[in-house]
């Protein structure tokens, strides 16, 4: 199993350990540990692409260095911190990691962390939908 | 016991002005035992953030509905959620939210459907709070339960369902969605496409005033004045008008249905909250497409 996946299946299991309102706990502290963006994007939310399935304003750019492995960068406002915490959970399992481990990665995982009675369903697009970009980025970089 | 009315300039010119709180009203009351403070937003994470001390927080995704049939609580389920929130039912309440009060707009119309008697917005919501640098505070409230008394939900007053609305066709229809939705452009909000209907366009004869019009930059609700050029110079509404409005599940339009209520006095508003999820999916009802509000008087 690729680390991505081993990544994943653990943030699954704690998620799913925990009663609905630890599982909110949770996401919150995912939110408030999303990295600021690096100063070369500081400002600059135009070279970043805006995932519109999400509610608030939150951009999405995946860097694919020369080794292959990838550099997730987010945007997201402290007024949306669901999204944050959405964001967060993905920089945590997929950054740093290869191209095609990202690629391979589990479209149906943000459906899995059992927060569809936490959250109504429809906000948890939203991070379909970043997960979405970041794939469709990265293959667009390898051309 | 009811806390005292806000007496601020800017609230007095309104026709109810006991349904809004300022910021300072709020400070001078944290302490009230007769005030119960609530915070009603869109993104379930943001009263953990931080709230008002002493606050708590109501869902409207998890708490307001019911999860198999699409309607809200009963009396019952009602009753439960105010005990547990230290509500009584002679308690002022007074919510708060992000997003222009949008969200705590709705939860004040079910408090609503449930005849609670003093429920107050705070004008400019969570957002201007947070922009003055008033206290918030990460610490959990501490609530003592009540013994909140079940009572029977009534919907007659301030709720309408599809065949009011079809009854209706001919009367004043306000349509709180976006331009692009209204013209059927759009079969949902930009942000927010799980929220569709299979047809796009609006009730006949329905008037486009998008809910987010009656608020200013700063969250906060536009002075009378201004309410009435867009509400009864723009689309025509009239004194002792019955008025619908609806959005795309209710929650926009109660922000309007509050509006219209308290500040400016209409009585007998409702407000569709099957709205255009429901009507737009419709067997056999009219719709009009385009920006003019169109008419259709006959159904099948």
């Amino acid at each position: 199993m690729s680390q991505t996946a081993q990544n994943a299946n653990e943030l699954i299991e704690d998620f799913n350990s925990f009663s609905l309102k630890e599982r909110l706990g949770l996401l919150l502290e995912f939110s408030e540990q999303l990295p600021g963006l690096p100063a070369r994007y500081e400002g600059h939310l135009e070279l970043l692409e805006r995932v519109e399935e999400c509610q608030s304003p939150v951009y999405v750019f995946a860097e694919v260095k020369p080794d292959d492995t990838v550099d997730l960068f987010f945007s997201a406002p402290a007024e949306a911190p669901t999204t944050r915490g959405f964001a967060s959970i993905l920089n945590t399992v997929l950054n740093g990691h290869s191209a095609d481990e990202i690629l391979a990665f589990d479209d149906d995982f943000p459906n899995k962390l059992g927060l569809s009675e936490a959250i109504s369903p429809l906000r948890l697009r939203g991070m379909r939908g970043i997960l979405g970009r970041i794939k469709r980025q990265i293959r667009e970089k390898r051309g | 016991m009811p806390a005292p009315i806000d007496t601020a300039a800017k609230f007095a010119e309104y026709a109810h002005p006991e349904a809004l709180v300022s910021q300072e009203w709020i400070l001078a009351n944290l302490d009230n035992p007769d005030v119960v403070i609530v915070e009603s937003d869109e993104d379930v994470l943001l009263y953990e953030t931080g709230h008002i001390p002493g606050s708590v927080k109501i869902d409207w995704h998890t708490e307001l509905n019911d999860p198999i049939l699409r309607d809200y609580l009963d009396g019952e389920g009602f009753a439960a959620l105010l005990s547990s929130k230290g509500i009584r039912r002679d308690s002022t309440v007074v919510i708060y939210g992000d997003k222009s009060n949008w969200w705590a707009s709705y939860a004040l119309w079910v408090f609503k459907l449930f005849g609670h008697e003093d429920v107050r917005l705070l004008d400019g919501g969570r957002d201007l709070w947070i922009a003055n640098g008033q206290p918030v505070t990460k610490d959990e409230t501490v609530v003592a339960p009540t013994e909140y008394p079940v009572i029977e939900r009534n919907d007659t007053a301030i709720r309408a369902f599809r065949d009011d609305v079809l009854a209706h066709l001919g009367k004043p229809l306000i349509d709180v969605r976006s331009p692009e939705e209204y013209s059927g452009e759009r079969t949902h909000m930009p942000a927010y496409p799980e929220e569709g209907a299979l047809r796009g366009g609006h009730v006949p004869g329905a008037a486009s005033v998008p809910w987010a019009k009656a608020a200013n930059e700063d969250k906060t609700f536009k002075s009378r004045a201004e309410l009435e050029a867009i509400y009864l110079d723009g689309a025509g509404l009239k004194n002792g008008d019955d008025i619908i409005a609806y959005c795309r599940i209710g929650e926009r339009s109660s922000h309007t249905w509050f509006v219209l209520t308290y500040l400016l006095g209409f009585e007998g508003v409702r407000n569709y909250d099957g709205s255009w999820t429901e009507y737009g999916s419709l067997v056999r009802v009219p719709i009009v497409k385009g920006t003019e509000p169109g008419s259709y008087t006959k159904v099948a």
